[in-house]
């Protein structure tokens, strides 16, 4: 990726969901457990079979069940050099050992990786028994296995609701989901139809019918909260074919519905106008998105807008 | 490609939300009307909207019809509940002096075109 290219969206929710990770995930999670610790009674020599054999670059040094050190292959190459293969591992090794408890969030080992330099950390539970070593790789690789598992549970979550259709036989199946709408509420103006959206998603719907269903149910839930006095509900009906919407409320009603139909023709009073709405073309931009809209309004009783969108 | 990010810098915004993100947004078109069943008429995905229309509901429309921004004028202030749901939404909320008609030519010139009918 260039520098230049925008971050889509998927890739900033992983990078965000890394930064949650290593604060989530506790170093007893990620780190390994197979100790291949060293004795500091043992050599120099000896620790460049037990490094070369196990394919590691250092290893703690255990006296009596204890932390006593680490030595790491630094030290080695440093006693290499200076002829001292046969020096003890206890005047090599490092007694000042940074430390990490294994409840601690991978945060604080990956801090004091970044601080102090260090390749490993030996991990310890909190009654001092030292019961692992975390290494960058460990991190990394911790990392990574974590979010393959989110991975395939947001993916089996969405095979599920995609396939709700499928899985579930009848005659004619169907889901049906009811948003009611609060009468003047202008603060919730949109949320039925930004969750219907988001719903439609889910469940596999072509993006272009989510957006004209989206634009259509916005519409006939602004009418709803501009209009009423006692507000109304959102019924959405969906199948694989088709989806229904259905707005219906109990009042005042619309005294003559053809007129209403005609773009620019609004009821709206002045401050309604100055919020941005009642430019009258609600009902014309429904009928634009909709495949079939049927509006029935009986004055003093309510009004009942059904929308239908053919899927496929 | 332009970002909300280039916008904000060429036109001299002031950025009311969604700091982080504005170098990852692109802008591929234009829209300006103060009437928000035009906007949900003829905005398109990836606009960014100029109006001086400033409470909540221009987040909501902004977020149904996947806007880039929106850009309000005339110095008008949007409303703190307008900011919030912008934040929770994730929608940059960008404010000027310059009225409609300047930052609309101000964006033409940056090549962000609207759509002709």
């Amino acid at each position: 990726m260039s520098a230049t290219e925008p971050i889509s969206e998927e890739r900033r929710a992983e990078i965000t969901r890394i930064q949650e990770l290593i604060y989530e995930l506790k170093i007893g999670q990620i780190m390994t457990r197979k100790l291949i610790a060293m004795s500091p009674e043992q050599t120099m020599a000896e620790l460049k079979d037990v490094l070369r054999i196990n394919r590691i670059s250092g290893a703690p040094v255990v006296e009596g069940g204890k932390l006593a050190g680490v030595i790491s292959i630094e030290d080695l190459i440093k006693a290499l050099e200076s002829g001292e293969k046969e020096a003890r591992i206890r005047d090599k090794m490092a007694t000042n050992v940074q430390t990490v408890y294994q409840d601690e969030s991978v945060v604080s080992a990956v801090n004091r990786f970044a601080q102090f330099g260090y390749g490993r950390l030996p991990v310890l539970d909190r009654s001092g028994e030292l019961v692992g070593i975390v290494t960058q790789g460990d991190v990394v690789r911790g990392l990574l296995k974590r979010m393959q598992i989110e991975y395939q549970e947001e993916e089996i979550h969405r095979y599920r609701a995609s396939h709700i259709f499928e899985d579930i036989v009848s005659d004619q199946t169907g889901l049906i989901l009811r948003y009611r709408v609060k009468a003047k509420d202008f603060v919730s103006g949109g949320e039925a139809s930004s969750k219907l959206k988001r719903a439609l998603g889910r469940l596999g719907a072509p993006p272009q019918v989510a957006r004209r269903v989206a634009i259509a149910t916005y519409e006939a839930e602004m009418n709803i909260i501009i209009h009423t006095d006692k507000g109304g509900e959102i019924i959405a009906e969906i199948m694989p074919e088709r989806i229904r919407i259905v707005a219906t409320d109990s009042g005042p009603g619309i005294p003559d519905v053809e007129q209403a139909m005609q773009p620019g023709y609004s009821t709206a009073p002045d401050w309604i106008r100055e919020l941005g709405f009642g430019a009258g073309m609600g009902l014309s931009n429904i009928q634009a998105c909709a495949d079939k809209m049927t509006l029935n309004s009986t004055m003093g009783v309510g009004s009942r807008l059904e929308i239908v969108f053919q899927v496929k | 490609m332009t970002t909300v990010a280039d916008i904000v810098d060429k036109l001299a915004l002031q950025v009311r939300t969604g700091t982080g993100t504005l170098r990852d947004r692109p802008v591929t078109g234009g829209y300006a009307s103060d009437l928000l069943s035009c906007v949900m008429a003829g905005a398109r995905k990836g606009d960014v909207w100029v109006t001086l229309q400033a409470h909540p509901n221009v987040i909501a429309v902004a977020v149904l019809l996947e806007l880039a921004a929106v850009i309000i004028t005339e110095g008008a202030q949007p409303d703190p509940e307008t900011l919030k749901k912008a934040e929770a939404e994730d929608v940059p909320v960008l404010t000027t002096t310059d009225n409609t008609y300047v930052v609309v030519t101000k964006l033409a010139a940056l090549g962000v075109l609207g759509a002709s009918s």
